[in-house]
């Protein structure tokens, strides 16, 4: 009897740890856990929409949702706290259904009127929690709303003053995910040091430049977060950064030094993960001034400077050689540009049928520090120069302070000038229309570039939601540009972040925000 | 005892002209360095609009003697304004980076002294001796090595190769500690969390001998050449001839001695401590006054420079004022009238 029961008892522990193993592999990942994200500097402002700054975002997009979202790794848009929307067909009218039983981390529940009183209080200035001069995302990302309304408790509807096709894409931008209306009025204008959510994770503590602290959202409607804890912490220089990493006192940092890419690949306890990152770095030459007026000399421009040289030595293969103005992984790139692979002769011989036979010089203005788009600063400039100069062009190199660099730049002092741009919400649009509408000169377009094809083909593409027709466009305009050359186009950045290798399914986006709700820790 | 406490209430109103002409200074001279807050803070994706509306908000679109004014109306009343970053009021800000740096700088200070007079007097007393010439050329090293670089190596060594320091913050992330004051050692020992002390301590002491090495070498150097001076006086002469033990001469009668214008170094040195700690805390990862005003600087935050900078000098007139008094602590022939 005594043996039956043992050999039972030994059966059940059997079985009970065959389903613990089969379980354990079913289990995609471990819960608990505290992880460490290292960046390079604080957050200025955690309402999502008080802010533009990369470190901020990178807290908001884990606090917060929006109603919809980016798909993990990919710009393609996902249900969020809408389960689905329908457009208009005539572009205009979009109308989200809201997921029903979620709540705000403060228990207020989310619905329609929470949408409608955060989008109302960063557009009407009459709104009792409006706060002039601190929405600095709103026009970009809400600016084309007529008018928002809850219809019922779960559905609220946009209605637009124009088509605008990369609406969509907007709404999965950290800067229109939606705060809680409780939480703004109690806190008033303190709002964007107390952040207050839906997200995989509850905002805990924020001490100024040394870290912010959130915890695991137990009641999050996409299933808990596999971290118990999450931190971010601060830390300036990008050495110590590295060596907290190595020391396994982070678990994964931002901002590696090019010079560093070696130390870390070499290191059996980090993982160097690798994406293309949705950016360009390019040079805006002022159509409108001599000699850049002349596309010949546009051209030869381009054909001058070695870019693959500068993206594998000068910046360390951090970055891959720009053939147009799109990052080659955004949706509707045209895969048949060639761009303008470097070619001397052919440089020397356009200036020829362009009447600058023998070069010509212009002023070339720079900022100086590194960027995020240019890893060298204004060591890039000099390598420019040094390529012109083999072609007979003498650029004289103009060093301003950043400030001042934008200000200008948008008023259209330069001749030549370096810029770069960072993608926002992962539509074509956010980098064509930005940058050759003519409508933005003054502003994004600092090529003064105006060509009336390229306006009305990119007003088109904004009032269509075809994507199949939108995408034929997009690829007519990037051809336009290509052969205008109104910039020298240069690099994109690759995004490259050193993590821990106990850090478990952390996927880059291409908008490059931190994303840790599904990221867990073997520990 | 009349007479120092009238001392003191001088020196105490001479602060008001004194910080007057310092936030005269300091306004018009941010406002001269090129670089518009507003454009750095909106950066490359803002419109002319959003700028134009948020300079009128902050009320940069004003004549500047018309923002000075407001920004001494304000002082006055105790109101340094919000930083313009991140919209917290710069006296929250100066609350809280503040502990961290004077816990750095005191006890870097205190390194720095005892370590320095200590090697200061040795080398006097065995002048020409190696333990002399070692000592300064250490000084010497001391002075020439950049703050960046002594911390870096230090990192590298202690905190990585050998693994016995922390190398960043204030405190280990994954501990907890109630802030009450904000200085994490005085909080520790309130609400007696010893894990958090050690944590607190370990990491002070990398950032602190960084800090050190250059008012050290300083303070060594001083202390030796003005131990030499009295050990050549008439009254050590007397004092050995007495028959007092070597002892009681160095301790009794040189150091007190030889002291009065090492004082004046170190009060000296904090003004040079709270550049150090810009480079200090940057590599160190400590949230002090050096990094807040080395972001407020980089991203033309005015009215948390302004802020910095005057509760900055208030401090280092306070400190010096701390040293006269000391003076006459030590040497009784320095009277105040």
């Amino acid at each position: 009897m005594l043996k039956r029961f043992v050999l039972l008892l030994m059966l059940t522990a059997l079985v009970f740890n065959l389903t613990g193993t089969v379980l354990a592999d079913n289990h995609e990942g471990e819960y608990g856990g505290t992880l460490i994200y290292a960046q390079g500097a604080d957050a200025d402002a955690l309402d999502p929409h008080m802010t533009t700054l990369g470190n901020s975002a990178d807290v908001i997009v884990n606090v917060f949702d929006g109603l919809v979202r980016f798909k993990s790794g990919t710009t393609e848009i996902e249900p969020a706290l809408a389960t689905d929307w329908e457009i208009s067909d005539d572009g205009l009218v979009y109308t989200f259904n809201l997921r029903e039983g979620v709540e705000f981390h403060d228990g207020t529940p989310f619905n329609a009127e929470a949408v409608v009183f955060d989008i109302e209080r960063q557009l009407d200035s009459d709104h009792p929690y409006y706060m002039e001069g601190s929405y600095p995302y709103a026009g970009f990302s809400l600016g084309m709303i007529d008018q928002v309304q809850a219809v019922d408790e779960y559905t609220v509807q946009f209605t637009l003053e124009n088509p605008y096709a990369p609406f969509l894409k907007n709404m999965a931008m950290f800067a229109t995910m939606i705060v809680s209306p409780e939480a703004v009025k109690e806190y008033g204008e303190d709002i964007f040091k107390n952040p207050v959510g839906t997200g995989a994770f509850k905002f805990v503590e924020w001490v100024r430049d040394d870290h912010i602290t959130v915890e695991a959202n137990e009641d999050y409607w996409d299933g808990r977060p596999y971290l118990d804890e999450l931190i971010f912490t601060v830390i300036p220089n990008n050495q110590t950064r590295l060596l907290e990493l190595e020391n396994g006192n982070v678990h994964v940092m931002e901002g590696l030094n090019p010079t560093d890419i070696e130390r870390v690949r070499e290191n059996d306890e980090l993982d160097l993960l690798e994406a293309p990152g949705l950016n360009i770095g390019y040079i805006a030459l002022h159509n409108e001034k001599e000699p850049f007026d002349n596309k010949k000399v546009r051209k030869a421009m381009n054909y001058a400077i070695n870019k693959e040289e500068i993206v594998e030595y000068l910046m360390g293969g951090q970055a891959t050689v720009a053939k147009g103005p799109l990052p080659p992984t955004i949706w509707s790139y045209d895969e048949s540009l060639e761009g303008y692979p470097y070619n001397p002769e052919m440089a020397k011989t356009l200036l020829e049928e362009a009447g600058y036979g023998d070069g010509f010089e212009f002023t070339l203005r720079t900022y100086s520090a590194p960027r995020s788009y240019n890893p060298v600063g204004a060591r890039l400039a000099t390598a420019v120069q040094q390529y012109l100069s083999q072609v007979g062009i003498d650029a004289e190199i103009e060093q301003l302070e950043w400030g001042t660099y934008i200000e200008e730049g948008k008023a259209g002092k330069h001749t030549a000038a370096f810029f770069g741009w960072i993608a926002d919400n992962g539509d074509p649009d956010n980098f064509l229309n930005v940058f050759f509408n003519s409508a933005n000169r003054g502003s994004t377009n600092r090529a003064f570039y105006v060509n009336e094809e390229v306006d009305q083909l990119l007003a088109e593409a904004q009032q269509i939601t075809d994507e199949a027709k939108r995408e034929a466009i997009y690829i007519k305009v990037q051809q336009i540009i290509v052969d205008d050359a109104p910039f020298v186009f240069l690099n994109h950045m690759k995004m490259q972040i050193p993590i821990r290798k106990s850090v478990k399914n952390y996927v880059l986006y291409p908008t490059n925000n931190k994303y840790f709700q599904k990221v867990w820790l073997d520990q | 005892m009349k007479k120092m406490f009238s001392y003191i209430l001088r020196r105490i109103l001479i602060l008001i002209p004194l910080l007057l002409a310092i936030s005269i200074v300091v306004f018009f001279m941010i406002h001269l360095i090129p670089g518009d807050p507003v454009q750095i803070m909106l950066g490359d994706k803002g419109s002319e609009e959003d700028v134009a509306r948020l300079r009128s908000e902050l009320g940069f679109d004003q004549p500047l003697h018309t923002q000075y004014l407001k920004f001494l109306g304000n002082l006055l009343q105790g109101d340094l304004g919000r930083s313009i970053r991140n919209r917290n009021p710069v006296i929250y800000e100066i609350r809280a980076a503040f502990p961290a740096t004077i816990e750095l700088t005191v006890l870097s200070m205190i390194f720095a002294s005892f370590i320095g007079i200590a090697a200061g007097i040795i080398s006097a007393i065995k002048q020409y001796s190696l333990i002399d010439n070692l000592t300064m050329v250490g000084a010497l090293l001391g002075i020439s090595m950049p703050v960046f670089w002594v911390g870096m190596m230090l990192m590298l060594i202690f905190g990585s190769r050998l693994g016995w320091m922390p190398i960043s913050g204030r405190i280990s992330r994954v501990t907890d500690l109630e802030v009450i004051t904000n200085f994490y050692i005085l909080d520790s020992i309130i609400t007696q969390n010893w894990a958090a002390l050690r944590s607190t301590i370990s990491h002070l002491i990398l950032p602190a001998i960084t800090l050190a090495t250059i008012p050290v070498a300083m303070i060594a150097r001083m202390t030796r050449s003005t131990t030499l001076e009295v050990l050549n006086q008439d009254y050590i002469r007397t004092a050995r001839a007495k028959g007092l033990s070597e002892k009681v001469v160095i301790l009794k009668h040189v150091l007190k001695n030889a002291l009065i214008p090492v004082v004046t170094i170190i009060g000296l040195q904090f003004g040079s401590f709270l550049g150090g700690a810009v480079l200090t805390e940057t590599v160190f990862a400590r949230a002090g006054v050096g990094r807040l005003l080395i972001n407020g600087i980089l991203g033309r935050d005015f009215p948390v420079i302004q802020g910095a900078v005057i509760v900055i000098a208030s401090f280092f007139v306070f400190i010096n004022l701390i040293v006269d008094i000391l003076y006459s602590y030590l040497d009784p022939r320095i009277h105040y009238s």
